[in-house]
């Protein structure tokens, strides 16, 4: 299970995470709502310890996956981030690397050399994408002759070729159109049979019919966190609720 | 009578004219350059230029082996050095180093690269020349690097600047070693402006001469031992230009077309690798 406790966040010391503890239970989607500049991406991001990259970034309290502590001295976040993957809100395949080379690329760079262990985990991670039908004649074409769906669905393969345990997704769904959103999320429900999910979403539809909990965080401070048809139907505090039907936002 | 818009129309229409001058006018020297080089050399390009050796002065035919084959040796000798050196400075410096430290050295390689060559060869002269006691090709290479450094280190930072942030961001999420995503992910998204970057400072050390003076040396006879003088193309054109000998002067013409329509190839490469580069991204 994921869980973090008491997790402030600053840049550049202006606070911008103000002290959040959630837990996302394992194969579940949990969705992250609120308002533009809330602190749902950056709460994501110290999920797989992405603000290491950020220099003037700080992070304090506590982050846990099975009960151990991502934020350890001894935790190298190299081999954390093979354990919790990302998928960010643009599609980002690497346009120098085929579609093949981008489904493995991250056991690849990461030291793996055997061709036949290489090819099929491009094939498993493509099948668990629902992306290997449409793609499989063309795997070494580049990425950037995919429709953006597509793109997102190979960056989502990519992500599950390393085999993690979480699935961080950074509004993944912001940059399509319906139909591909509609794939995307068709996928999240069968990865939810092995995956922790958390996403990030600023579509409110989204979190209500793809999400299995929903917190709902506004100005850096968790507001509720409950399961989704709770926060949908009868939230318990009157901002959520504010939030939920459009007054502000 | 001439109304409004027809003047403004005529006062367009010079606009137009003048700057049209302009561009001819910059490029004119260029043309007249290549044509003048073209018409002087042509006559002395021959086999025998390739593939001969100098005359002792007053003598004859002759030509240019020895200077073409330094010139291969003191450059490539440089590259091979300077270019590793270069883009593992570049890449330090975008990937790994603080901004503060990042920032301190590409200074200090603007500043490197405004140096003179001449300055640059009196640097190999006291570091290589001076504790061996004789001039050497090696002296040389090491001179033609000083020069390519800044060069490529900076060409090779701009271009991984330009690779965004996301792909950075993508390795890293994917669990990738920095240094791995350096290698395989941003350098190689950067590497057709990174090799247009090389081939142009390889053509600029190429053409250097001052520095050549007293490291390389000349040296009028066929030696690839990176320990004796050598002969470079740039220096035996300068001395074949004001020696006194019409035949020399020929030669000298011969030598100096060899070098541009190198320069001029090499240039011509970097284009058609970015646009065969760029059409096989779109494809």
């Amino acid at each position: 299970m994921l869980a973090c406790k008491d997790l402030k966040i600053e840049f550049d010391r202006k606070p911008v995470l103000k002290g959040v503890s959630l837990t996302f239970p394992p194969r579940k989607i949990s969705a992250i709502i609120g308002p533009s500049g809330c602190g749902k991406s950056t709460l994501l991001r110290a999920f797989n310890r992405m603000h290491d990259l950020t220099r003037g970034a700080k992070v304090t309290g506590s982050v846990t996956l099975n009960d151990r502590e991502i934020y350890a001295d001894d935790e190298d976040p190299v081999l954390i981030r093979r354990r919790i993957g990302m998928v960010f809100q643009k599609p980002n395949p690497f346009p120098t690397l085929s579609i093949f080379e981008n489904a493995i690329a991250g056991l690849r760079l990461s030291g793996v050399r055997d061709k036949n262990a290489l090819k099929e985990a491009a094939e498993q991670a493509l099948t668990d994408a629902a992306l290997w039908d449409e793609v499989k004649d063309r795997l070494k074409s580049n990425p950037t002759t995919l429709s953006g769906g597509q793109q997102q669905r190979l960056c989502i393969a990519r992500a599950l070729a390393v085999d993690p345990e979480v699935l961080l997704m950074d509004e993944p769904c912001s940059a399509l159109d319906p139909i591909a959103t509609a794939k995307i999320e068709e996928l999240m429900f069968r990865l939810r049979e092995r995956l922790t999910l958390v996403i990030v979403t600023h579509n409110m539809q989204q979190a209500a019919r793809a999400s299995d909990r929903t917190a709902f965080l506004w100005m850096g401070e968790l507001v509720e966190a409950d399961d989704t048809e709770v926060i949908f139907t009868s939230p318990k505090k009157s901002m959520t609720e504010d939030y939920i039907t459009g007054r502000f936002g | 009578m001439i109304r409004g818009h027809q003047l403004r129309k005529i006062r367009g229409r010079c606009m137009e004219a003048v700057c049209l001058l302009a561009a001819l006018v910059a490029v004119l020297p260029l043309f007249a350059f290549l044509w003048h080089l073209a018409a002087k050399g042509a006559s002395s390009l021959s086999p025998a230029l390739f593939t001969h050796l100098p005359m002792p002065p007053g003598e004859a035919g002759g030509g240019m082996k020895n200077a073409i084959l330094g010139s291969l040796l003191v450059v490539g000798t440089a590259t091979v050095a300077g270019i590793p050196l270069g883009i593992g400075a570049a890449i330090f410096m975008t990937e790994f180093a603080r901004p503060t430290v990042a920032s301190v050295l590409r200074f200090a390689c603007d500043v490197l690269s405004g140096i003179p060559s001449i300055v640059m060869g009196l640097l190999a002269y006291e570091i290589v020349v001076v504790p061996l006691h004789h001039f050497s090709a090696f002296s040389g290479s090491v001179a033609l690097a000083f020069i390519m450094l800044p060069v490529v280190v900076i060409t090779t930072q701009e271009m991984l600047h330009l690779v965004p942030h996301s792909l950075r961001e993508a390795g890293h999420a994917l669990g990738i070693p920095t240094w791995r995503i350096a290698a395989s992910i941003t350098l190689r998204a950067a590497a057709p402006g990174v090799l247009t970057g090389m081939i142009l400072a390889v053509s600029r050390i190429a053409g250097e001469t001052a520095p050549m003076l007293f490291t390389a040396f000349g040296n009028p006879f066929l030696s690839l031992d990176p320990k004796a003088p050598i002969s470079t193309l740039p220096h035996m054109i300068f001395n074949y230009a004001i020696s006194p000998y019409d035949d020399w002067h020929r030669l000298a013409w011969g030598g100096a077309l060899i070098l541009v329509l190198g320069i001029l190839g090499a240039t011509l490469l970097s284009r058609f690798i970015l646009w065969w580069h760029q059409r096989s991204l779109n494809s």
